[in-house]
């Protein structure tokens, strides 16, 4: 568009004679190490302010698992060795095709301590409307991947290098209607976070 | 061009008592929530200063900024638009879109195309928008614009929307269950989205480092106005760079903290490049920032990451509701940004503040809010845009705020005032606070004659 980088001049010449001197960037300290023990259960807590759910125990049989928490679901999404499921994203065609998942299951790489929240991105979701038009969403968590805060969090290489990443906590909710917090809004119904050690570094 | 008349806007809303009781309550709810938010986090204070210091460095290297952050987003494979205004922005979007025949766009809440106009510009050129967001979509029904930066139909009542949605969706006008009500939207709007071949949503944040643009939702509607289409166009203002993914974490520990009082929102999403077989167009808009930069007493507003924190605990708006500014952004910060728009059309604004400073005390980036304020009323008197009542009120004030003495016997005699004068003096029209507002008691004694009375005695006792 030819208007374009006239605009584009346009702007950083104001924005160059308008700009302050330049300020110094403050040095951005390290938080302090939260005990390890805690780390579990903080997340746990953050996650379950928001609507989510955390299963601890262990679980032999995810599949077996997942149909008797969603005794409804007819499509299975899985992205994880641990569960079979019915479908791949790679089977879907178009990315709106992940309307008709009932039950996605994806690995996070990572959670975090402070909130409850657990990153995805393109990488662990293939399609990364698996994640937010299926009805349902499960993420396995490796404990040893929980981190205590949101600096250690973006710390992670996926935000450099993905060209998607989500840090999600609960499912979809709102309350724009009344101040009441209901979910789900456009997103999932439910988030539920099993921790669960990644099988190779078994 | 008329002067928006907040005060006047607001008679209307104060009418309703169980609305501005409302309203009033809820907002309250959010700043307490807030603080309980805040009081959790021992480094509190110091990530406000951080955040701070971090949009003071990079509003003042803004330039180096931007060209950092266009050539990462372009070697991301995004496209980087420039526009030097509203118009030039909703153009690019037409643009867009016309290239290639699309219709509808699913959108996600963004106040930077609010402040452009964008849908009515879409609209009438046979575009239609779908918002995607409950509230911004409960707004664009009732053909209002947003009430509030992040909870835009706080204003409205559960009764409201069922009527609305009954009108719009054929639900059921009795159930007021927002449950219900946010199950008919998502149901109307999933098809939408399922259906667009286009996606809008606005940017939090844009990471100069990784060309990144970052959105916070709780609907999940900004990723799957993002996602599902094939082409996602990012409107996004200057001003919201930060120069690294380290410091993006210190804003995302005080966005939300400071709007609901929840650690995080349920999605913080990252969208750096497009997916295979998808576009993503990001739009970097001026529209008054540059120039807003160059004000020395005023620039820091441009620190403002859209939090709502000033406007929850602004007293004033709390009672008076957003659709009484008549301005895009509305409260506390929208006092300081809407005059650098227009100074006329909004140089009454200013007087829309108690200048209590809870504001400033709330603000995440430590923007001096109610100082700006004050300042703006400054503004205002050169340039000869207050009216004769509050010019009049503001000379009296100034008088017996610069003496000491003065104060003193002013504020001694308020109670005595308040007990003789009639209703109507009180309230009268040259009282321009007094409409709709009820004065409190005044205190038996003024704080001056407590100390005098309580504290000089207690040190008398303890010897000092």
């Amino acid at each position: 568009m030819s208007y374009d980088n006239q605009a584009r001049n346009a702007v950083l010449a104001a924005v160059q004679a308008n700009q302050p001197s330049s300020l110094p960037m403050p040095k951005i300290p390290r938080s302090s190490p939260t005990p390890s023990a805690d780390l579990v259960e903080n997340f746990g807590k953050g996650l379950t302010r928001m609507a989510g759910s955390i299963i601890s125990e262990t679980i032999p049989d995810l599949d077996k698992f997942i149909r008797g928490r969603f005794p409804d679901a007819k499509v299975i999404c899985s992205t994880v060795p641990e569960c079979t499921g019915t479908i791949r994203p790679e089977d879907l065609t178009q990315w709106s095709g992940a309307a008709n998942i009932d039950v996605s299951v994806v690995r996070t790489p990572l959670g975090v301590a402070e909130t409850g929240s657990v990153l995805l991105s393109d990488l662990e979701l293939r399609v990364n409307t698996i994640a937010f038009l299926s009805h349902d969403i499960v993420v396995l968590l490796d404990p040893r991947h929980i981190v205590p805060n949101i600096h250690d969090a973006y710390e992670h290489p996926h935000f450099a290098t993905r060209p998607y990443c989500v840090l999600m906590t609960g499912p979809s909710g709102s309350a724009d209607i009344g101040g009441i917090t209901v979910h789900p809004a456009q997103g999932v119904k439910t988030l539920t976070v099993i921790l669960k050690a990644e099988q190779q570094t078994n | 061009m008329r002067a928006v008349d907040q005060a006047k806007n607001a008679e209307a809303f104060l009418e309703d008592n169980v609305r501005e009781e409302r309203l009033d309550k809820l907002l309250w709810g959010m700043r307490l929530r807030r603080d309980d938010a805040a009081r959790q986090v021992p480094e509190w204070e110091e990530l406000r200063n951080l955040a701070s210091e971090i949009k003071e460095h990079t509003l003042s290297n803004l330039s180096h900024y931007l060209i950092e952050f266009e050539a990462k987003a372009t070697a991301n494979g995004v496209h980087v638009h420039w526009a030097r205004d509203a118009h030039e922005h909703n153009q690019i979007v037409h643009d867009l879109l016309a290239e290639q025949n699309i219709s509808a766009l699913v959108k996600a809440k963004s106040m930077l195309t609010e402040e452009c106009e964008l849908r009515p510009f879409l609209e009438t050129r046979n575009i239609k928008v779908y918002e995607t967001d409950l509230g911004e979509r409960i707004q664009q029904l009732d053909d209002q614009p947003p009430g509030h930066i992040v909870v835009p139909s706080i204003h409205k009542t559960q009764k409201d929307v069922a009527n609305l949605f009954a009108k719009n969706y054929g639900s059921d006008p009795n159930n007021e269950d927002p449950a219900y009500l946010a199950g008919v939207m998502r149901e109307n709007t999933r098809q939408h989205i399922l259906e667009a071949h286009a996606g809008m949503t606005g940017g939090n944040f844009l990471v100069a480092e990784t060309g990144a643009v970052v959105v916070a939702t709780n609907e999940g509607n900004a990723e799957l106005s993002a996602h599902t289409p094939q082409l996602h166009i990012v409107s996004v203002g200057i001003e919201k760079l930060v120069p690294t993914t380290e410091s993006l974490a210190v804003f995302v520990r005080l966005l939300t903290r400071s709007a609901t009082g929840e650690a995080i929102t349920q999605y913080t999403s990252t969208f750096r490049a497009a997916r295979k077989g998808s576009v993503m167009h990001i739009i970097l808009v001026d529209n008054g920032r540059s120039y807003r930069l160059g004000l020395e007493r005023f620039w820091h507003s441009l620190k403002c990451i859209r939090c709502s924190a000033c406007i929850n605990t602004c007293p004033v708006y709390r009672r008076s509701g957003g659709l009484s500014y008549g301005s895009t952004y509305m409260g506390p910060i929208g006092i300081i940004m809407m005059p650098t728009f227009n100074v006329r059309k909004f140089s009454e604004l200013p007087f829309a503040s108690t200048l209590n400073g809870s504001c400033t005390n709330v603000c995440p980036v430590k923007i001096d809010i109610h100082e700006q304020i004050y300042g703006w009323r400054e503004v205002m008197e050169e340039k000869g845009q207050i009216q004769v009542v509050k010019k009049q009120a503001m000379k009296v004030a100034d008088k017996v705020l610069s003496s000491p003495t003065l104060y003193q016997i002013a504020t001694a005699s308020v109670s005595t005032a308040l007990d003789v004068l009639p209703h109507f003096a009180i309230y009268n029209r040259l009282n321009a606070w007094g409409k709709h507002r009820d004065v409190p008691e005044a205190a038996s004694e003024t704080f001056h004659e407590w100390y005098k009375n309580h504290r000089l005695k207690a040190n008398e006792v303890l010897g000092l």
